[in-house]
C-alpha cells in the first residue's frame, strides 16, 4: 500500500482526538515493549567499568565487543546447548505437528464413533492432575528419566489445548472434501496426507510455532530433570544456569585466560542472553502473516 | 481381529465392529492417547502420596498411611491461607487489568489506518510474548537492581536516593501485574481486535450518518458488541484462576529472597522449593493436590456459569 485511504467521511473533531490518542498510546505502548531489549543490548556491547559506575543505559557505554568475544572464545558449552536445543526444537515441532494434526483429524470427523469419548479423555487432563510431585517421581523413579534429554523433550510434545486448536482448524475444511476421497476410493491415510495437510499451512505455522517456542524457551523440566552432570544444557536453562549462579558462569568462560575476579559479569550474562534469544525472535516475522489469522480462528470458538 | 468387515450403513454396530471399522482413525489417535495415558493418568493416583508418610525407598504405595496429617500442618501454619490468598489475588489483577487493557488496546489498534504503523506497533507488542520466562527475570532485574539498575540510574542521574526494590516486599504485585501486563498485552489484544473486525461495517457507518462521533461510535456500538466476547474469555480465565504462572514468580523473585515471599509467593513456586530444595515429598503434594481439587471445582463452577449464559460456548 503507498496511500493511506481517505475516509469517505469528514472526520470531525471527535475523531481527531481518538485517532491522535490511538496514535500516541500506541506507539508509547510498543516503545515500552522494546525498550528492555534495547536496554539488554545496548549493555552487552557495554564496557563493565562505565556499567558499574553509572548503570545500565539505553546506548552502550564505551562500545566494546569484548563480552561476545569472551562468549565465543570457549564456545564449546554454548554451542553444545544450540545443537541440542535446535534438535530439540525441530524434532520437537515436526514430531508434534504431526501426532497433533492426526489427533485433530480423527477427532473432527464426523463419522468417527469414538470422537466424543477421546476429546474428553485429552480435555480431561486440563481440568485435574496429580500435581508436581507424582509427575516428578514418575518420570524419575519410574520411568529412569534422570539426566535424560527424553525427560525434556517427551512432555512438550502436545498439549491439550493445542489438539482443540488443531481440531478447530481441520473443522473448517468442508467435510465434502473426505468425502469425495472416500468415493475416490482413497484410505483414511490418504486423504489425511494427500487431502487435507496441504490445505492446513496456516494452523501448521500457528501451532508449529507455539511448539517451536515452547522446546526453544524450554527450562523448566529441564532444571526438574537435567543435574549439573549433563554438559549440554537447553539454551534457556543455560541462561537461567549462568544468570542465577555465577559459578555457572565462570565455567561458561573457563580456560579463556580470563582471571575470574576480572569478568566482566553484567555484560557477559547480557551477551549470552541475546545470543540465546536472538534466533526464535527472528524467526516471528516469518510465520507472523499466519500466526495472527492463527490464534483469531483457534480462540475464538474455544 | 479376524472379524468380517461389518457391512455398513443402517445397522447397529457392535462396540468391537466400529473399532475394527474406525481402525485407522484410532490408530491416528493412538500416539496423543499413549501420551496422555503416560504423563498425565498414571501421575494421578499418585497423589495418593499426600496422605503417606513418603519413603523413598519404598514407592508411593507402599509407603505408610497417615491420614490428613500432611494437611493438618498447612491449614495450622496459615500457610495454605497465604498461598491462596496470593495466588487468586495475582490471578484477579491479572485478569482484570490484562483484559481492560487488551480491549482497550484493541480498540486503539482500529482507529489506526496506518498499516505500516499497525503492523510494526503489533509486532513490538509480540516481542514480550516470545522470549522465555528466564529472559524476562533478567531484563527486570536489568531494570531494578539496586547497583545498576537502569531504573535506579535515572533516579541517581536525578540527584536522588536509589530504591532498594529487591527488599521492598510491598512493591512487588505492582511490579508482577505490570511484567505480566508487559508480557501478555499484545497477543491477548488479538482475540478482541479480531472480535472488532467482526462487527458489521454497515452499523459503523450508520451510527455515523446519525451523527454518532468518534467516542459515541466506541460506547454504543464497539463496547456492546464485544460483550459476550469479554464475558466469555473472563469466564474461562476465572477457570484457571488457581494455577499460577511459575515461570513468572519462579524467575523474578527467584528460589531464595525469602524476604518477598508474605507477597510473592504462589502456590506453584511454593509447591517447587518444597519438592526441588527441602526434599519434602508429602507436604509439596498435599499443597499440590488442594490445588487440583480446588482448582477443579472453580472450572466445574465456571463451566455452568457459561452454560447458563451460552451453551454454545460451554466446554462440555
Amino acid at each position: 500500500m503507498i496511500t493511506v485511504q481517505k475516509n469517505k467521511i469528514k472526520l470531525d473533531k471527535s475523531d481527531i482526538v481518538v485517532k491522535g490518542f490511538a496514535y500516541i498510546f500506541i506507539a508509547l505502548f510498543a516503545l515500552a515493549c522494546l525498550i528492555p531489549f534495547i536496554l539488554m543490548v545496548s549493555t552487552s556491547f557495554s564496557t563493565e567499568n562505565l556499567i558499574r559506575k553509572s548503570g545500565f543505559a539505553l546506548i552502550p557505554k564505551g562500545f566494546t565487543t569484548y563480552a561476545y568475544e569472551l562468549v565465543f572464545r570457549n564456545s564449546k558449552q554454548l554451542l553444545g546447548s544450540y545443537v541440542v536445543t535446535i534438535i530439540m526444537t525441530g524434532g520437537g515441532t515436526l514430531l508434534g505437528l504431526f501426532i497433533i494434526s492426526m489427533t485433530g483429524y480423527a477427532l473432527q470427523r464426523k463419522d468417527f464413533p469414538f470422537r466424543n469419548q477421546i476429546s474428553f479423555y485429552i480435555y480431561f487432563t486440563t481440568l485435574f492432575s496429580g500435581g508436581l510431585v507424582p509427575f516428578y517421581l514418575l518420570m524419575t523413579k519410574y520411568l529412569g528419566l534422570k539426566d535424560n534429554y527424553l525427560a525434556v523433550f517427551l512432555p512438550l510434545l502436545m498439549s491439550p489445548w493445542l489438539i482443540i486448536l488443531m481440531k478447530n482448524f481441520i473443522k473448517a475444511i468442508p467435510f465434502e472434501i473426505t468425502e469425495s476421497g472416500k468415493i475416490d476410493g482413497a484410505g483414511d491415510v490418504m486423504i489425511f496426507t494427500k487431502l487435507i495437510l496441504p490445505m492446513l499451512k496456516p494452523a501448521l505455522a500457528t501451532i508449529g510455532l507455539f511448539l517451536a517456542l515452547g522446546y526453544w524457551n524450554e527450562w523448566y523440566n529441564s532444571m526438574l530433570f537435567l543435574s549439573a552432570s549433563v554438559e549440554y544444557r537447553p539454551l534457556q536453562y543455560h541462561l537461567y544456569k549462568i544468570v542465577n549462579e555465577v559459578v555457572a558462569l565462570k565455567n561458561s568462560v573457563a580456560g579463556s585466560n580470563v582471571p575470574v575476579t576480572s569478568l566482566p559479569l553484567e555484560t557477559l550474562k547480557m551477551a549470552i542472553a541475546v545470543v540465546a534469544t536472538g534466533p526464535i525472535i527472528l524467526l516471528y516475522p516469518f510465520v507472523q502473516r499466519y500466526f495472527i489469522a492463527g490464534i483469531t480462528i483457534g480462540a475464538v470458538k474455544g | 481381529m479376524k472379524k468380517k468387515k461389518a457391512a455398513g450403513y443402517g445397522r447397529q454396530l457392535t462396540f468391537w465392529q466400529k473399532v475394527y471399522k474406525y481402525r485407522v482413525l484410532l490408530l491416528m489417535c493412538l500416539p496423543a492417547i499413549i501420551f496422555f495415558l503416560i504423563f498425565s493418568y498414571i501421575p494421578m493416583p499418585g497423589a495418593y502420596i499426600a496422605f503417606t508418610n513418603f519413603n523413598y525407598a519404598k514407592g508411593i504405595f507402599r509407603s505408610q498411611f497417615i491420614g490428613l496429617d500432611n494437611f493438618k500442618f498447612l491449614f495450622t501454619s496459615g500457610k495454605i491461607t497465604m498461598l491462596t490468598r496470593n495466588t487468586l489475588l495475582y490471578n484477579l489483577a491479572f485478569i482484570l487489568f490484562g483484559n481492560t487493557l487488551q480491549i482497550f488496546v484493541a480498540i486503539l489498534l482500529n482507529e489506526i489506518r496506518s498499516k505500516y504503523f499497525k503492523k510494526i506497533t503489533q509486532t513490538l507488542m509480540f516481542l514480550p510474548y516470545f522470549i522465555s520466562a528466564v529472559l524476562v527475570g533478567l531484563l527486570v532485574y536489568n531494570l531494578l537492581n539496586y547497583d545498576y539498575g537502569f531504573v535506579n540510574s535515572i533516579i541517581k542521574a536525578l540527584g536522588k536516593t536509589p530504591v532498594k526494590v529487591y527488599a521492598n516486599k510491598y512493591i512487588w504485585p505492582f511490579i508482577l501485574v505490570l511484567v505480566n501486563l508487559w508480557q501478555q498485552t499484545g497477543y491477548g489484544s488479538i482475540v478482541y481486535f479480531a472480535a472488532i473486525m467482526g462487527i458489521d461495517a454497515e452499523m459503523v457507518e450508520a451510527s455515523r450518518v446519525d451523527g454518532a462521533n468518534a467516542f459515541q461510535k466506541i460506547r454504543y456500538i464497539i463496547l456492546p458488541s464485544l460483550k459476550p466476547t469479554i464475558i466469555i474469555l473472563l469466564l474461562f480465565a476465572m477457570g484457571g484462576i488457581l494455577k499460577g504462572n511459575f515461570g513468572l514468580f519462579y524467575n523474578i523473585i527467584g528460589p531464595a529472597n525469602s524476604m518477598l515471599f508474605p507477597s510473592t509467593d504462589i502456590i506453584e513456586t511454593y509447591v517447587f522449593r518444597t519438592m526441588m530444595n527441602n526434599f519434602n515429598f508429602t507436604q509439596s503434594s498435599a499443597v499440590g493436590l488442594y490445588q487440583s481439587v480446588f482448582g477443579f471445582a472453580v472450572v466445574m463452577l465456571c463451566n455452568w456459569v457459561v452454560k447458563r449464559i451460552d451453551s454454545e460456548y460451554a466446554l462440555f
